[in-house]
């Protein structure tokens, strides 16, 4: 299980953190842009940086970018065990090999996605806040103000479960990709991509139904 | 022993195994062989309980699979070593995780015990000094010879081998078929071989069944096998000028 967490979750770390900084510094700069009536307060670019990372980028973008990176990763390793014979031998040895391969996968990338998303949301403000002060589009106590200004503390819970029901999605999809594998190389490759365009449409209609029930 | 009664498959339109019964004897090495597609490693696969036959039954001394709740089919899997035609090490684990793995699975073995008993049959089987490498850093024939390891690590009952010596040099499969003979008789197993290798039928097969578009096509020992006059037989032992040359050595 460790190693699990170790190999999905830990090992993204660097991918989200440079999406995160980058992402948050053009938000920041986007919004800054957008932003031109006199009458609209300079915090406001910080308000809606923080929404816009916390709401939406965060746990839905950086989700399907981790469905690309771990759920090829999981269909390609489950599906090469599956051309190769290994689960074939599993479930001679009397082991239920659906469960031994796949189920410590879902349950790490549950525990371990969360804290991915947390790191992603302070790295994509950081982002945002160094943009302010480099470019000075916002001054940075402006984007600070934003960054407080009428905070719920239930936009991260949301985010957090999103997270939690997109992991499940991503480890799933791609795993059953994996596990029905047939034929050779050429197979494996095709399960994998399969399993990115499955989980990354499965994200989308789960975040528009989770958005629904969750914030409506 | 397995018995094997009136045992068929399909897959979709196609018949791949017609009412094969047969009986693969304790303490021989059984062989079944036959061209690419009559049906040798769908029957292998439905011995083991990976395909469920369509009709007909597999019994596992007197034992039937088919008939078996899980938690039993399970206990007879535990006594069921199979090495496959491309070894199916499990690439994350070195080879002492590997021969070690059903010990961690199904045994109380201390890590002690268990790590003497994977050094003991990575010895029986001539792989010494190389319990920290990986599959991908071993030729073919140590990962068959790992596999074999693997496959004797629990003191199975039942030794099943798919195509043991596909893609080895003959130096190595000659070994690696003494390998299979020696251990089904030091072990007392039922060993049942997958091949066409007629080299390796020649040498180690001692109970052979001839598959043949799905159907049992004959059975009988070395000497039969090259007496015989079933065609079809005859035409797929002595397909090459080398074993036609043997017949006339052996024979003559």
């Amino acid at each position: 299980m460790v190693e699990e967490m170790d190999r999905l979750g830990v090992r993204s770390l660097g991918l989200v953190a440079l999406m995160s900084v980058f992402m948050g510094a053009v938000i920041t700069l986007q919004t800054s842009t957008n932003i031109d009536a006199a009458w609209i307060p300079k915090y406001v670019v910080g308000f809606t940086a923080r929404q816009s990372i916390i709401l939406e980028f965060s746990p839905t973008i950086i989700s399907l970018i981790l469905a690309g990176k771990v759920g090829s990763n999981i269909a390609a390793e489950i599906g090469t065990m599956r051309v190769n014979e290994q689960i074939d031998a599993l479930d001679i040895m009397g082991i239920n090999s659906a469960s031994y391969l796949i189920l410590p996968k879902i349950v790490a990338a549950m525990l371990i996605f969360p804290f991915l998303i947390v790191i992603s949301m302070f790295l994509g403000i950081f982002g945002g806040w160094v943009v302010s002060i480099l470019t000075g589009v916002v001054g940075p106590e402006d984007f600070i103000q934003g960054l407080q200004w009428d905070f719920d503390p239930y936009t991260v819970t949301y985010a957090l479960i999103k997270t939690v029901v997109f992991a499940f999605i991503i480890t799933s999809v791609s795993a059953y990709h994996g596990y029905f594998t047939k034929g050779g190389a050429l197979e494996v490759g095709r399960s994998s991509t399969t399993a990115v365009v499955f989980s990354s449409i499965v994200i989308l209609i789960a975040n528009y139904l989770l958005t629904q029930i969750l914030l409506i | 022993m397995i018995e094997v009664r009136s045992v068929s498959k399909r897959f979709g339109e196609v018949q791949v195994l017609r009412d094969i019964s047969t009986r693969f004897e304790k303490g021989v090495v059984n062989q079944v062989i036959g061209k690419s597609g009559s049906g040798k490693s769908v029957l292998a696969k439905c011995i083991v309980g990976l395909h469920r036959p369509d009709e007909g039954d597999v019994l596992y001394d007197g034992r039937s699979f088919l008939e078996m709740g899980l938690e039993a089919k399970r206990e007879v899997r535990k006594e069921i070593g199979m090495l496959f035609q491309s070894s199916a090490l499990f690439d994350s684990m070195s080879v002492m995780e590997n021969v070690m793995f059903p010990m961690r699975m199904f045994s109380d073995m201390k890590l002690d015990e268990m790590l003497e008993r994977a050094r003991f049959c990575l010895e029986r089987v001539q792989i010494i000094g190389k319990d920290h490498l990986f599959p991908a850093e071993l030729s073919g024939g140590m990962q068959k010879r790992v596999g074999i390891a693997r496959a004797i690590a629990m003191q199975p009952k039942y030794l099943f081998c798919d195509e043991p010596n596909s893609g080895l040099d003959p130096q190595t499969a000659i070994l690696i078929d003494n390998l299979i003979k020696e251990l089904t008789e030091e072990f007392n197993t039922t060993t049942i071989v997958i091949t066409h290798d007629m080299n390796s039928v020649i040498e180690t097969g001692q109970n052979i069944v001839f598959l043949h578009q799905g159907r049992k096509w004959w059975q009988g020992g070395r000497k039969e096998l090259l007496n015989s006059d079933n065609p079809e037989l005859n035409a797929f032992i002595f397909a090459s000028d080398m074993m036609r040359y043997a017949k006339r050595a052996m024979t003559s």
